[in-house]
């Protein structure tokens, strides 16, 4: 209980006072999921953080080793559960260079489509969160209205609301619905106006700068050594964006910008994002705007499903759909790390496959872990309040740094 | 009818029918004033609010007493079980004793001393106690974390908000809060002494612990603060509490700054409503910018906080003082003094 301890034979002038420790998590409203914290504290400055984890490991990567390929494809959905799609963006590129197919153009621009408004789906879940965290609880809200309707358009492609599977091995698991591009281009009109509304309410906030500007600072030289990536490096200084440094599928054909911070501290993190959501709609009004028509995966029915009517009349296509859904299909022997530009960072998944119909290894490497494990560096020195805005300006989701 | 009246007995039930005059519309308030705090920031939130029990979900309020009501208090092991249940008690009684000296109209208020402004300030400096005991007598690191907060921030702000009241007595040359109402006839107090409003309603945000000061509570960083380990009913004596310190405060700023029960403008229309309609007016006012400030601003940190009090509000109200003697000392408007 006692906010200094001092222990037998402590007492008097000149005694050492020890921290005080306090249990950061699991069951807190901040600790973003599962994040336990032992604080050790003086007062209200943190003298060290040490994050645990562990809390919400499923064994994700070991699971994967027993499943056909297209079966894995789902886990990628519940890792970080709040961008989806980016993940198994990841899981499909690293299958496709094993098998050596490309998919067809306008799978490609679906992706991209849809790694775009999973990008937007993650930066506003985080950028509301982390409002919240620091206590203003309208942007939440607010945010979540927009997230609904962006959540309709995964459901409305693949079924689902948040565990799409959609993104497959060879292309995506079906075409979108009659009307989805004219919905999702009514809605990028609609977007900017709230983005301005949610600036209105955060960037020039004197209490919001207050409360981010020059805490958690992180120079870059230092978030490289940390191994960071994505929004939070970007926040640092480095231009560094797989979807420039590494296209991949139609990114290289994309016309956007890559924004950069300065300063590398809570703020900084706060704004690149924002400016990354608007970069996001510029990409998503680009694949709608040259999207071809086609194919939505290879037609090589050994790899992707036939047509339910195709099945209906040949042999063949009913014994490639029954081989794929109980064998799966068989991958080459090789090794493969591929990365996207997830919406948290550097998304990798390293694929060792051994011939057969199940991968060998399947590693993940996720982001937000790296970024976590600055959290001691990142906390010394600030006080509990600024602990909170730290933890959500890195967004931290637990699915992804457990596995 | 008067003579009962000046019977001991008589008198006593008199003061016994005012006082639960002024309380059960003051608790109907609070329980109104959690309804309507829910659906200004739906409102602001694009969402409805609570809308399903009774029309509008006019009855939640009571849905929630009730619910309060049934829970079991629960009682931390290593608390200490005295203090801890004294706490909240004392928090309600002291949001509720305040009203005594509340001037609702002309003449309609239970105790007129002249020492109005003193009693009011001396009760909600005695609400800090409420909750370091419960922050202490929770044996809670959130809890006590929180109860350190607040003992910082009452201290940052009722220097300030004493001396907002110092340069509103200046220029009232009374203690009694009829007087003060009063004295604003011709001008209410905003205009004048604009700052020192602004000053006194950050401050009076800050005496409730309510966004962007809400520190001792602070959701997302100590959970609950003080008030963590309670549940059930010595909960629900924190929460109407608050509300209750919310309404005061509110009556303060309007008794002080807005001319109390006074009319706008002291012509026809506005003259046929009752003084206590417009005291109510004003108070609803000023709580509608306490939940509308919730829900704009994030929350200050500890140290930013008393950074505000001591370094900013401190010198500024100081220097209003300095300036409001001076000018009604040279320009000879210093009030008489009856």
């Amino acid at each position: 209980m006692a906010e200094v301890v001092i222990g037998a034979g402590e007492t008097g002038p000149g005694a050492a006072i020890r921290t005080h420790t306090m249990n950061f998590g699991p069951q807190h409203p901040a600790a973003h999921g599962v994040l336990r914290m032992v604080l050790e504290m003086d007062g209200e400055v943190v003298e060290r953080a040490d994050p645990h984890i562990g809390l919400l490991h499923r064994g994700t990567e070991k699971l994967i080793e027993y499943k056909t390929y297209m079966q894995a494809v789902p886990y990628f959905d519940r890792l970080d559960y709040v961008s989806p799609m980016c993940q198994e963006h990841a899981f499909a590129l690293a299958v496709e260079k094993l098998l050596g197919i490309t998919p067809p153009p306008r799978a490609q621009y679906i992706r991209v489509l849809f790694a775009e408004i999973t990008r937007i789906l993650n930066h506003l879940l985080n950028i509301t969160t982390y409002g919240l965290d620091v206590g203003a609880i309208t942007p939440a809200l607010w945010g979540f209205e927009e997230r609904e309707k962006l959540m309709e358009f995964h459901e409305a492609a693949s079924g689902a609301r948040l565990h799409a599977n959609y993104f497959r091995p060879g292309g995506v698991a079906k075409d979108l619905p009659a009307g989805l591009t004219d919905r999702i281009a009514a809605w990028c009109d609609t977007f900017p106006k709230f983005l301005d509304d949610l600036e209105g309410l955060l960037t020039e906030n004197r209490i919001w700068k207050q409360r981010t500007v020059d805490i958690g600072v992180m120079p870059l030289e230092e978030a490289l050594a940390w191994g960071w990536s994505g929004p939070c490096l970007r926040a640092s200084g480095a231009a560094w964006d797989l979807r420039k440094a590494q296209p991949y599928d139609v990114y290289a054909e994309m016309d956007f910008d890559i924004p950069v911070g300065r300063n590398g501290d809570c703020y900084d993190r706060y704004l690149v994002r924002m400016a990354e959501m608007r970069e996001s709609l510029k990409i998503i009004r680009q694949c709608l705007a040259r999207m071809p028509d086609g194919p939505v995966k290879v037609q090589d029915h050994k790899i992707t499903p036939p047509s339910r009517a195709e099945m209906k009349t040949s042999m063949e296509a009913l014994i490639h759909h029954f081989k794929l859904y109980t064998e799966g299909y068989h991958v080459p022997a090789g090794e493969t790390y591929t990365v996207v530009e997830a919406p948290k960072g550097e998304f990798g998944v390293y694929l060792i496959a051994d011939g057969t119909n199940r991968p060998y290894r399947c590693k993940i490497r996720a982001p937000g872990f790296a970024h976590l494990q600055a959290m001691d560096r990142l906390a010394k020195g600030h006080m509990l309040a600024d602990t909170v805005a730290i933890i959500g300006s890195l967004d931290i989701v637990f699915g992804e740094i457990d596995r | 009818m008067d003579g009962f009246l000046a019977t001991p007995v008589g008198h006593f039930l008199f003061v016994v029918a005012a006082i639960l005059a002024i309380m059960i519309p003051v608790l109907v308030g609070v329980a109104y004033l959690t309804y309507a705090e829910r659906k200004v920031l739906a409102a602001i939130q694009l969402r409805k609010g609570p809308n399903v029990v009774g029309p509008f979900g006019l009855l939640q309020p009571f849905a929630d007493a009730l619910k309060l009501l049934m829970k079991e208090t629960v009682i931390p092991s290593g608390a200490n079980r005295v203090l801890f249940l004294f706490a909240p008690m004392l928090t309600f009684a002291l949001a509720l004793i305040a009203w005594a000296v509340i001037p609702f109209g002309p003449g309609l208020v239970l105790a007129d001393i002249n020492v109005g402004i003193l009693y009011l300030f001396a009760i909600s400096s005695l609400g800090v106690y409420g909750i370091i005991i419960a922050g202490w007598a929770s044996n809670s690191k959130y809890a006590f974390l929180g109860a350190l907060r607040s003992a910082a921030q009452m201290v940052s702000y009722e220097v300030s908000i004493g001396f907002v009241i110092i340069t509103v007595l200046l220029c009232v040359g009374s203690l009694n809060l009829s007087r003060v109402v009063e004295a604003q006839k011709d001008l209410w107090f905003v205009v004048p002494l604009f700052p020192m409003f602004i000053v006194f309603f950050i401050s009076a945000l800050a005496e409730t612990n309510r966004a962007p000061f809400d520190l001792p509570e602070g959701e997302s960083e100590i959970v609950a603060g003080f008030f963590v380990e309670y549940s059930s009913m010595a909960f629900a004596m924190f929460f109407l509490g608050e509300y209750a310190n919310m309404i005061l405060m509110s009556a303060m700023t309007s008794i002080l700054f807005l001319g109390g029960w006074l009319p706008p403008l002291d012509i026809a229309p506005f003259t046929w409503i009752p003084g206590p309609v417009w005291f109510a007016l004003k108070i609803a006012l000023c709580l509608f910018v306490f939940l509308w400030v919730r829900a704009t601003f994030p929350r200050y940190r500890y140290d930013q906080l008393m950074r505000l009090g001591w370094k900013v509000f401190l010198p500024l109200s100081l220097l209003w003082v300095v300036l409001t003697a001076g000018a009604l000392k040279l320009l000879g408007w210093l009030p008489t003094g009856a």
